[in-house]
């Protein structure tokens, strides 16, 4: 079955998916469109306004600058959403492809290579990502390739076990009775059949990159102001909790209904993909 | 399994080694120079060269390395760069802070999360399951920070059921009413997902064999559910709930962030905020240390319970 059918058919078995990415199509399409529907300029200063609640100018209220939180949250979703697909790409290429030389070559590389990603995969992500990011600095290279770097090994797991799998079958024989590279059977014949497994995980990943990037710019270590991302803007609405709750409370929620999306989707899909829940459902 | 033991011990030793190792270079390896951030853009070419010295980095890096393996085993740690005390002292001064919320998340994620998980694999694909899987979906969606401060806006600002500010010391109803916030929050993430865990490792093991016996032979039904299944199935809920260590440490560290309270999680943030690097490298250590040996307890509990693991 082609990696198109699986996902389709992975679709339909868990309904809970379809609601997971209408919600995450509506933000993207949110996010791209920031710029031409946010009634405010993010970073403009409203001095006359400031910590004000919702209103006809500012749906959503002001921070502490005079700054409108609608403004600030629609182009905060770009940040969010850009680290986040930047990184679990990123993750996706590196992690799979040792994942798929750990299965394909096993033997001492196998079991070297995985018992350090298994140690990696058990280090506290946001410890590892606050270290990188302190020490290289908060710039969005820096923070992609952070975040990248903390989910790597999963990416690499869950290679592994579906190339193992695919490696004794007979089409692969065949591969090798016609004397094929190794690289032409991993990537042209190995990979297509795992690759829907590894879109379907990337999803949940996903979901867990965008809250790492969340928490790790709550921590202080994010973009540096005034460019709005969500977790700042927690932050900065955490310092004001008790005159202005509803400050961290938007992009709380924000960062929360994205998250959650992403996991339905990939939730529902896992349930689908999983051989060993195959046929149960 | 006396060789499976050795086995995962020199496992162990080596992984151990791996990762101080790439703690040492990462440290070194890093853009800036320490003695030049910790005395800042101002200082003179001696000043730098003196905290050099003080901080051992005009030492060959061979050296350097050597002798940081064998502090890091014999637990030294080095000297805090801030407040000049040994980290050892700063981690033990706060460990019992981290553990004890810790501990007590724990307590409450599997008091709420093992019977919502049976219960929800006992009445699979009834709207029960699907009510209990949508919320702990929901539960592990939290980033700790957000349903930390969404607590602290309810039961502390609005309510003002709980302290805003965690307090040190007093009385039992003070100590309880500073750690139930912080205790509810990380637990209620816990628990979410012992719930995800506790319902699948149900399913597998209510198709088993020695299920079907039972109730063959006329034992009741919730004996069988809670007696003959979920004491099988605790096995891998353990074992897994062992590897969402990192996210349990993750989330701490949050928490601790949104309700003030002192704890490991508060210690490598100010060490990351003060550049001190010595305390930054030891907290790696130590963080290293519980990762290796809460995997190789978690590896070994499963081969003792499950003779089929020592074959491979």
């Amino acid at each position: 079955m082609t990696a198109t059918a699986t996902l389709l058919r992975a679709f339909n078995t868990n309904k809970t998916s379809w609601a997971g990415l209408i919600v995450l199509l509506a933000v993207v399409a949110l996010a791209a469109l920031a710029p031409w529907i946010a009634p405010h300029d993010p970073i403009e200063q409203d001095i006359f306004a400031r910590l004000e609640g919702p209103s006809a100018t500012y749906p959503l209220g002001t921070d502490q600058f005079g700054r409108c939180i609608l403004s600030r949250l629609l182009h905060g979703a770009r940040y969010s959403l850009f680290i986040g697909i930047a990184s679990t790409l990123a993750a996706m290429l590196v992690g799979s492809l040792i994942g798929m030389l750990a299965g394909w070559y096993g033997g001492r590389f196998d079991v070297v290579v995985m018992q350090a990603m298994d140690v990696l995969l058990a280090f506290p992500a946001l410890i590892l990502g606050l270290i990188l990011v302190a020490m290289l600095g908060p710039t969005l290279p820096n923070i992609i390739l952070a975040i990248a770097a903390t989910s790597v090994p999963a990416f690499a797991r869950i290679a592994r076990a579906p190339t193992i799998a695919v490696k004794e079958r007979e089409y692969v024989e065949a591969c090798r009775a016609l004397g094929y590279s190794d690289a032409r059977i991993l990537f042209l014949h190995i990979l297509p059949n795992i690759f829907a497994e590894i879109l379907v995980m990337s999803s949940l990943w996903l979901a867990s990159a965008i809250r790492t990037e969340a928490s790790l710019a709550f921590i202080g270590l994010g973009l540096r102001p005034p460019i709005p991302t969500w977790g700042g803007m927690i932050r900065e609405g955490f310092e004001n909790i008790l005159d202005s709750y509803w400050l961290a409370m938007a992009p709380g929620v924000a960062i929360l209904v994205v998250v959650f999306a992403l996991n339905l989707l990939g939730d529902g899909l896992r349930d689908a993909v999983d051989p060993k829940l195959k046929g149960e459902s | 399994m006396s060789t499976f033991i050795a086995r995962r011990c020199a496992f162990a030793l080596v992984t151990l080694w791996a990762v101080l190792t790439l703690v040492f270079f990462i440290v070194r390896v890093v853009p800036g120079d320490p003695a030049q951030v910790i005395l800042g853009e101002q200082a003179t070419a001696d000043a730098i060269a003196a905290m050099r010295t003080r901080l051992g980095l005009d030492r060959p890096l061979g050296v350097q390395y050597v002798e940081f393996l064998w502090g890091a085993l014999r637990g030294d740690w080095g000297v805090s760069l801030v407040t000049g005390r040994p980290v050892v002292q700063e981690v033990l001064a706060v460990l019992p802070w981290t553990i004890e919320l810790t501990l007590a998340a724990l307590v409450i994620g599997a008091a709420a999360g093992i019977p919502l998980g049976v219960w929800a694999a006992v009445n699979r694909n009834r709207a029960t399951d699907y009510v209990i899987r949508l919320a702990s979906l929901l539960g592990l969606s939290f980033p700790a920070f957000v349903s930390g401060i969404l607590l602290l806006i309810f039961f502390a600002i609005q309510l003002r059921w709980a302290p805003v500010m965690s307090t040190q010391g007093g009385s039992f109803s003070a100590w309880l009413g500073a750690l139930a916030l912080p205790a509810i929050n990380l637990g209620l993430i816990m628990a979410a997902y012992i719930t995800r865990v506790t319902r699948s490792a149900m399913l597998e093991v209510l198709g088993e064999d020695y299920v079907r016996t039972a109730r063959a032979k006329g034992v009741p039904w919730r004996a069988v559910v809670w007696r003959h299944a979920l004491r099988n199935a605790l096995i891998p809920i353990i074992t897994i709930v062992g590897l969402y260590l990192g996210v349990l440490i993750g989330n701490s560290v949050l928490t601790e962030i949104v309700f003030n309270r002192p704890g490991l999680g508060k210690l490598i943030v100010g060490a990351l905020n003060q550049r001190d690097y010595t305390l930054l490298q030891g907290m790696m250590v130590i963080y290293t240390f519980v990762v290796i040996i809460v995997n190789l307890l978690t590896d070994l509990a499963y081969g003792a319970a499950d003779p089929r693991v020592k074959l491979k």
